[in-house]
């Protein structure tokens, strides 16, 4: 017999004659108290995000790219891995074309395996843009797609993440709701609470230990 | 030193390795600053993080019911598990014991000719004990966890489950990788930390395979969610060709919306955080026009002694477990003898109550008895196991005559002593019996000259028990005459 037949055979037995518990899933008690007025959430998703080294910067739909430049010099940062095809890449791009001398644009337009090697040493920063943002928490959601895969938020040292404040919802539980994810999740879903930290020594916390070191959340407050 | 202020010892050199380990880590001053240091901070942020006492029991009677419903349908939904992944593309394997599961993995391995094998954080792969088995087969398996890096450099095994390097100090750290990896000496965190992540970047990007472990499975939409702070959990599941994902049968719950209790219990209790820098959900492998993500996905299923826990309806609730780590941090135990002195993969109360059913409780006969059962494991337990008393349960199992009927577990009865039984068979029988008790405390009290002073270890820390000269029955006795005269 197969492992999964005997394993199975056994958890069956040891429940013969039992009734499975009931399910009194308590939506109030996830809810209630992580459920925030409109003009608040930006101001609870920033507390939290702050509160573990993240940087935040409200703008306009009008205004960011310029911002992102700004900071891609302040930090002079000599490349920016971008989406071009996607609405804010496009947006990028023209922004870059009529300002000449920002940093060089790249796009991840082919598979991981065909630039692996530049995609860990010489790609110092990312834009990606979010699902939305969770206020409870102080996370970002990030949904991989083909244009901005899994990489792309994860492996540059430096990550700019875009999001519409009209998308920063309460809680957890309301996303799954939103979303429909029990429908179907994609391949991979993430949240993003911050850049990448470790207190395995001694407890002390230290930013930047496999993932990003920085990230630079610009919330369009009119979007 | 005044030699009277000084706790008498028994000679270790026969006492069994437990006790020898544990004598050892209490006299070893380092460990136990590094312990209680850290211990007291991850108990002030977990409090902090769950300071709404009403919604802190509230969540955990939900974490509770939770759990105790997945575990109430445990077959099905392993079996709506495995569907679902099947059909995202995750290819789904079950083993038994950890000789298939590692069995499983090596097979995968050979089959992508792989020699680098990149791990993030997962306690099942220490249950299977991956590295050395995988070793030996020509393949390397390399830790990515800051603190699982740190242990396995300096040849040892996590002495906590969420903190693994939490017995050694940034010094002895600084030491280790100036010795291992030709590194100036620094004992700067942050310095520290950036060589590790130079190191293992270089590793995510040679390993051929990724290995993580499983924090939930959902079996509704066939997710394997992840949590973790570091990255390299992702970079374990993201950058490699293949990722193989290894879990025990019981991390299965049956609804997407459950996690986000158990997620927000889990993070909270383990380390004071609303969250965890990463949540990560993964449901499948790299899609056709999808352009990163491992090609391969596979899950395998780990039962090793977890269905023998299952068949007793007051043990089953061992699996309850969600592996926060919380009830060794406020265990005084733990945190006295540091989590190698128990010698298992699971250290703490929650070590003392799974691992008997993984090894058989002949091999750590200790473990039910290493506790002063103050309650504190189970008044923190996110999911209300209550460590107590399943601690004494196996104690009961320990002493079990050979031959009981109904075998509940292997290697019960191991501390099983006839002389033992004997003395409380008759102190039943003597409290049972008025007649018989009278006698008793007849003959103890005239007899009492006659007590032994020397009563095995009891009296190695304490005085030996007397009895009295007159028995409280015969006091009260006198005292309530007394009373009827005023």
């Amino acid at each position: 017999m197969s492992a999964k037949q005997n394993i199975l055979d056994k958890l069956r037995q040891s429940l013969t004659g039992t009734t499975p518990v009931p399910d009194h899933f308590d939506e109030a008690l996830v809810t209630e108290i992580y459920t925030y007025p409109p003009e608040q959430r930006i101001a609870q998703l920033r507390k939290l995000m702050e509160a573990v080294h993240t940087e935040i910067h409200l703008t306009h739909s009008a205004d960011w790219p310029a911002l992102l430049a700004q900071l891609l010099q302040a930090r002079d940062l000599p490349s920016l891995l971008i989406a071009p095809t996607t609405p804010h890449g496009r947006r990028i791009t023209e922004h870059w074309a009529n300002n000449p001398q920002l940093p060089v644009l790249k796009a991840y337009d082919r598979p991981v395996e065909e630039w692996k090697a530049e995609l860990f040493n010489e790609t110092p920063a990312s834009l990606t843009t979010t699902l939305g943002a969770i206020a409870a928490t102080g996370s970002l959601i990030l949904w991989p797609t083909r244009e901005e895969p899994r990489l792309m938020s994860l492996v540059p040292p430096v990550h700019f993440a875009l999001l519409k404040a009209s998308e920063i919802y309460d809680n957890f539980y309301q996303v799954q709701r939103q979303f429909a994810w029990a429908q179907g999740m994609p391949t991979n879903a993430l949240l993003v609470s911050g850049p990448s930290k470790t207190a395995d020594i001694e407890q002390v916390l230290a930013y930047g230990a496999h993932g990003p070191k920085d990230l630079v959340v610009l919330i369009l407050e009119d979007q | 030193m005044n030699e009277m202020l000084k706790i008498p010892l028994t000679d270790i050199s026969a006492a069994p390795p437990f006790k020898t380990r544990a004598r050892q880590a209490l006299g070893d001053d380092q460990l136990r600053r590094n312990f209680r240091t850290a211990m007291d901070s991850l108990m002030t942020k977990r409090l902090a993080s769950m300071s709404d006492a009403d919604e802190r029991e509230r969540l955990r009677e939900l974490g509770n019911r939770t759990r105790a419903r997945a575990l109430s349908k445990l077959p099905e939904l392993l079996e709506r598990l495995e569907a679902n992944l099947k059909r995202n593309g995750v290819q789904v394997h079950w083993a038994e014991t950890t000789a298939e599961a590692n069995a499983i993995v090596q097979q995968i391995a050979e089959r992508h000719a792989a020699k680098l094998l990149i791990k993030g954080k997962s306690m099942v792969s220490e249950e299977m004990d991956m590295n050395h088995v995988l070793a030996a087969q020509g393949i390397e398996c390399l830790e990515s966890d800051m603190g699982e890096f740190i242990v396995q450099l300096d040849h040892e095994k996590p002495s906590h489950i969420i903190m693994p390097a939490i017995h050694k100090n940034a010094s002895q750290v600084a030491s280790l990788f100036h010795d291992k990896l030709g590194v100036e000496y620094t004992q700067d965190v942050d310095q520290l930390i950036q060589i590790g992540r130079r190191v293992l970047r270089e590793k995510f990007f040679e390993a051929d395979i990724g290995v993580s472990g499983v924090n939930f499975a959902v079996a509704e939409t066939g997710t394997l969610l992840l949590v973790e702070n570091e990255g390299n959990g992702r970079m374990s599941t993201t950058v490699p060709p293949v990722h193989i994902a290894v879990t025990g049968i019981e991390k299965v719950v049956e609804n997407l919306r459950d996690v986000v209790p158990l997620l927000s219990l889990l993070t909270r209790s383990a380390l004071g955080q609303p969250i965890t820098t990463y949540v990560n959900m993964i449901s499948g492998p790299r899609k056709a026009d999808e352009l990163d993500g491992p090609q391969e996905v596979h899950l395998v299923l780990l039962d090793n002694g977890r269905s023998q826990a299952f068949a007793d309806s007051e043990l089953r609730q061992t699996l309850n477990c969600i592996r926060c780590g919380a009830c060794m941090n406020h265990c005084p135990v733990y945190t006295r003898i540091g989590g190698h002195t128990y010698g298992e993969v699971y250290p703490g109360p929650i070590g003392k109550i799974i691992t008997p059913h993984m090894v058989g409780l002949a091999k750590v006969p200790d473990h039910p008895s290493a506790s002063s059962l103050c309650g504190a494991c189970g008044e923190v337990c996110p999911v209300k196991i209550p460590i107590p008393a399943l601690l004494r349960r196996l104690r009961e199992e320990n002493v079990k005559a050979p031959n009981s009927p109904r075998p509940v577990m292997r290697g019960q009865g191991s501390k099983y002593s006839r002389k033992e039984r004997f003395i409380w068979n008759t102190w039943a029988l003597l409290n049972r019996s008025p007649r018989l008790y009278r006698l008793f405390t007849l003959a103890a009290t005239r007899l009492r000259a006659l007590a032994p002073n020397n009563v095995g270890p009891w009296t190695q820390n304490h005085s030996a028990p007397k009895p009295a000269a007159r028995s409280l029955h015969d006091l009260a006795r006198e005292h309530l005459a007394k009373q009827g005269e005023r």
